[in-house]
């Protein structure tokens, strides 16, 4: 009783103040009993390929995780993109481009083990010639009610600096902060439900310095374009819920659902759906279809008639929908075998993006004397490719 | 947000009690399979979160983690 009594009493404390609500479950994460343990040894290799919307992105990726300990373990990740071109916003200003960037991610972490509660601290850092980005993850996770139920949280603090290729002037940065709690739930012996929210805060130059608004003259025959003006802050919510089923012939069927909406009032739905099915002991089919739609920014437009303080045209704040439907193939060898690796699998991932814009148009492919804002909507596909190899050890 | 954490912290506080697990472990082994695992390989499904948040304007809750966008 008098246990139950001062868990009251942290309860009315915790929720004035965040640093003193970490604390407090820091605590407690101490004295739930749990069985969680390290992820597992493994190296994964991958070449990913996306090629869409006049833009071909490539590169591997690199991810290695080893135990050192009973209760630590490490993992590296090397990343590279190598982009052939730039999307339409940029393309629309400056012309069919042959852009060529490269960005390169690396990332650090650790996940510890400790009296019953997996921490896990990383750092990431990205860098390309006009963006460089620096984040650090901090998260729990944690098992209860018998192993029913596993609640995580954490946290994300990021460090941004914009520059712009041939305007050594700009040197902008921002900030992003985000706070995520997650939970998993075994509903019965054959499903699982998995539950996210996410908060993340974004506050200073928040633009992309290459992409412009367009103002119609006066005449309302011609337009100029215009620097883009976002607003210096934005708060974005996001909720997701995920189920998973395991049908009575070793199949399984997921369902996941994301609402999100921002102070920039831009709300959003994401539906997913697919179905894993493996083949023999070797193989694993999945397939999917995904559809996400979003409202527009409250400042963006296609077309502007009067100049505005605050005032974006990317077409990632319009009006649109997209499908996505995916398969991947994965065959899995070596397990069992007395060799020094415990398993491996080599997988192949292919998804196909539709987006269809309701109010972004064109430009580039509008026939020549078409009116400013009566440009064809615009509209792109793109293939992605996964191509990778696990190892676990 | 401080319902959102209360709701959190007493999650927390309830798992202090004896609860009787309404699945016991002998009947766990269909959500042991790998494919019910909500992330199989955490390389591939970072990646195409990242070209989600890319593409679209939403964000979060997903697994992408990181900042830098490639995507002028």
């Amino acid at each position: 009783m008098l246990v139950e009594q001062e868990q009251l009493l942290a309860v009315g404390a915790v929720v004035t103040s965040m640093r003193k609500l970490v604390f407090i479950i820091f605590l407690f994460f101490s004295k739930i009993t749990l069985a969680l343990v390290l992820p597992s040894d493994r190296v994964d290799t991958m070449y990913h390929s996306y090629d869409g919307g006049d833009i071909t992105i490539t590169g591997p990726s690199v991810l290695i995780r080893k135990s050192v300990s009973d209760s630590v373990s490490i993992s590296a990740n090397h990343y590279v993109d190598s982009i052939s071109s730039a999307s339409i916003d940029v393309q629309t200003i400056i012309g069919p481009s042959r852009y060529k960037e490269e960005r390169t991610q690396q990332s650090l972490g650790i996940d510890y083990l400790h009296d019953k509660s997996l921490m896990s601290f990383s750092f990431t850092k990205s860098a390309e010639n006009d963006f460089d980005a620096q984040t650090l993850n901090f998260g729990m996770t944690q098992e209860m009610f018998g192993g029913l139920t596993t609640v995580s949280m954490s946290f994300r603090l990021g460090d941004n600096e914009i520059r712009e290729t041939g305007a050594p002037t700009t040197n902008e940065v921002s900030e992003t902060k985000g706070y995520r709690i997650g939970l998993s739930q075994v509903l019965t012996k054959n499903s699982i439900l998995g539950l996210n929210y996410e908060i993340i805060t974004d506050e200073g130059f928040l633009n992309n310095p290459y992409r412009k608004v367009r103002l119609l003259d006066p005449s309302g025959l011609t337009f100029s374009f215009q620097d883009e003006i976002y607003p210096k802050t934005r708060t974005s919510n996001a909720i997701s819920f995920n189920a998973k089923y395991y049908l009575p012939y070793r199949a399984a069927l997921h369902a996941s659902y994301r609402y999100f909406v921002d102070s920039w009032e831009i709300q959003a739905d994401t539906f997913e759906i697919g179905y894993t099915h493996p083949y023999e002991d070797n193989w694993i089919f999945d397939i999917s279809y995904r559809f996400y739609s979003q409202s527009n920014a409250e400042f963006y437009s296609d077309l502007f008639t009067t100049s505005k303080t605050i005032w974006g045209r990317d077409k990632e704040l319009s009006t649109y929908s997209g499908h996505t439907i995916g398969f991947a193939v994965s065959y899995e060898f070596g397990k069992g075998d007395d060799w020094f690796f415990d398993k491996s699998s080599v997988n192949f991932h292919l998804n196909h993006f539709i987006f269809n814009y309701d109010d972004f148009t064109n430009i580039p492919d509008a026939p020549i004397g078409t009116l400013p804002g009566e440009e064809p909507l615009y509209e792109f596909s793109a293939n992605v490719i996964r191509l990778y190899l696990s190892v676990w050890f | 947000m401080q319902r959102l954490v209360f709701i959190c912290l007493a999650f927390l506080f309830l798992s202090a009690c004896d609860v009787q697990p309404w699945v016991k472990p002998y009947e766990r082994a269909n959500l042991a399979d790998p494919i019910m695992e909500f992330d199989r390989d955490p390389v591939s499904s970072s990646y195409i979160d990242h070209v989600y948040e890319a593409r679209e304007g939403a964000r979060g809750a997903g697994t992408a983690s990181g900042g830098g966008c490639g995507c002028n």
